[in-house]
């Protein structure tokens, strides 16, 4: 029988005011006329709780953007569920704050780009830091829980110290020090995000030195750079194992990036009932478990902790989702990695995207090398943009 | 939002304060048996009924408590001293290394942030 999910991902909307070029959000974002509704979610919510869902974690996108986010709060609260508003903090006024923390919001995660306004500003393709450091003395005196976090790359991994002591003066329990994944947007932008061994390797034992520093104080999470260890993540937990992901428009994906994998269709909470959706649905049992696996995995003694790791990522480099990740050491295509990672040297900075020119922020025209994530227009002209440039295979 | 690793909220969903019985006794006199446990403000101490199982669910963590640990963390409430909780278990299972083993296993989820 096929065990309950712990976590929902529920990813409210895709709009955002911020334009983060490592975003894992899919290029064709969903549009706000394609949104579940408030009643949508509110049967989501009941559904997720039958099914064993502990956890959701109200994302996007901006989930603030929705109107009726409290509402949705209180539905999961109602149902059970513990809910955790992962978000920019741009519109997290103190009124919204307590708005959220009536309704029954657990625990609040903010996102930062870098350390100063000027790189966080500029990596958001958004003036949004100042905004930031109100929503974090927000969150501090609503007294929840409050985790900060910073996706990781070549451009602020230097940054390293200041980022940590950001952190701690805004009064973070937890700062989650995410290496970028590359996926979406990110593996669109990967040739400008990927960071140098050197730099991680500084990064990592700068850690550790704050780890000693902050101990019982604020706790320090290293999410792995995946493409640099030569151990593959156990993605998810595996595949239809212990998370499910609602998208804006209904479409349930085991995994966020799952919506670019080939030959699966994936149901929606608008024609099936969740529990069918997890437990029924070809979509959640095409890599469940270890059945589908060829070698090296197939007779590996690591094939029940890493789950072969992540198939978006053996999609996206492989072009065969079944394939072992390449970020395995073990794989046949790890020499795919290697190539990557070995040539990130500081010159090996790539310009990609159509739009990099509107990165002048506070009237600085400095261009910065990055597709922004933004909603595409559905003219020919923007789709050519992403088929020629996308820096993934 | 960030990548799935990111937002993987069960890296310890299954396993928990490794099961939760201590068995290494000795060292209860760190415990003060008048101290009140309560779990800390960030965590929720709720009845699973899909799993029928007690949980403590936290920001990024979900803790599987397993029948003994369950038993002890029900009743760390911010009303009953330790003392009150040994005599409590002490009487519920009169055959159980009691007197021993809940300081320790109270002051072990103290250490991990879970009671405070």
């Amino acid at each position: 029988m096929t065990s309950p999910p712990w976590a929902m991902l529920a990813e409210l909307t895709h709009a955002c005011p911020l334009h983060c070029p490592y975003c894992s959000n899919p290029l064709e974002l969903v549009g706000r006329s394609r949104e579940l509704s408030t009643e949508d979610w509110t049967r989501v919510m009941a559904e997720a709780a039958a099914l064993g869902v502990v956890h959701a974690h109200l994302s996007g996108g901006e989930p603030l953007l929705r109107a009726d986010l409290a509402a949705i709060v209180t539905a999961a609260e109602g149902a059970g569920i513990y809910t955790q508003l992962v978000t920019s903090g741009v519109g997290l006024h103190r009124s919204r704050m307590d708005e959220l923390a009536g309704a029954g919001l657990r625990s609040v995660q903010l996102s930062v780009q870098d350390a100063t306004a000027g790189a966080s500003d500029l990596l958001a393709g958004a003036r949004s830091f100042a905004a930031k450091e109100r929503a974090a003395l927000a969150i501090r005196e609503s007294g929840l829980p409050f985790g900060l976090n910073v996706v990781l790359h070549r451009h602020n991994l230097d940054s390293i110290d200041e980022i940590i002591a950001l952190g701690v003066a805004w009064g973070a329990e937890r700062v989650e020090l995410a290496n970028t994944q590359f996926y979406g947007w990110a593996l669109r932008n990967r040739g400008a995000l990927l960071p140098t061994r050197d730099q991680l390797r500084r990064a990592e034992d700068r850690v550790g030195v704050w780890r000693a520093r902050l101990a019982g104080q604020v706790e320090l999470i290293w999410v792995v750079p995946d493409y640099f260890e030569g151990v593959p993540k156990p993605c998810m937990g595996g595949w239809g194992a212990v998370s499910l992901t609602v998208a804006p428009d209904g479409a349930v994906l085991p995994c966020p990036g799952a919506y670019a994998l080939p030959g699966l269709a994936f149901p929606n909470v608008r024609d099936r009932a969740l529990r069918w959706i997890w437990e029924n649905s070809e979509a959640f049992n095409a890599y469940r478990g270890t059945a589908w696996m060829s070698g090296p995995c197939a007779g590996c003694p690591r094939r029940d902790v890493d789950f072969g790791g992540c198939r978006c990522q053996a999609y996206a480099i492989t072009g065969r989702p079944e394939r072992t990740d390449p970020a395995c050491s073990l794989s046949p295509d790890h020499h795919l990695i290697r190539e990557l990672t070995d040539e990130t040297g500081p010159g090996g900075e790539v310009t990609v995207g159509s739009d990099h020119g509107d990165a002048g922020i506070g009237g600085k025209e400095r261009a910065a090398p990055f597709a922004y994530r933004r909603p595409l227009s559905r003219s020919a002209g923007a789709r050519m943009a992403i088929d020629g440039d996308r820096s993934g295979p | 939002m960030t990548g799935p690793a990111a937002t993987d909220p069960l890296k310890a969903a299954a396993g928990g304060p490794d099961g939760v019985c201590a068995r290494d006794t000795g060292v209860a006199g760190l415990v003060d048996p008048g101290w009140r446990p309560v779990p800390a403000s960030s965590i929720l101490l709720r009845h699973d009924a899909v799993r029928d199982a007690d949980l403590l669910v936290m920001p990024e963590r979900v803790v599987v408590l397993n029948g003994e640990a369950a038993h002890v963390v029900r009743l760390c409430d911010g009303s009953r001293t330790v003392t009150q909780i040994v005599g409590e278990l002490s009487a519920a299972f009169p055959d159980a290394p009691v007197a021993d083993d809940v300081p320790e296993f109270l002051r072990r989820v103290r250490e991990e942030g879970w009671l405070r």
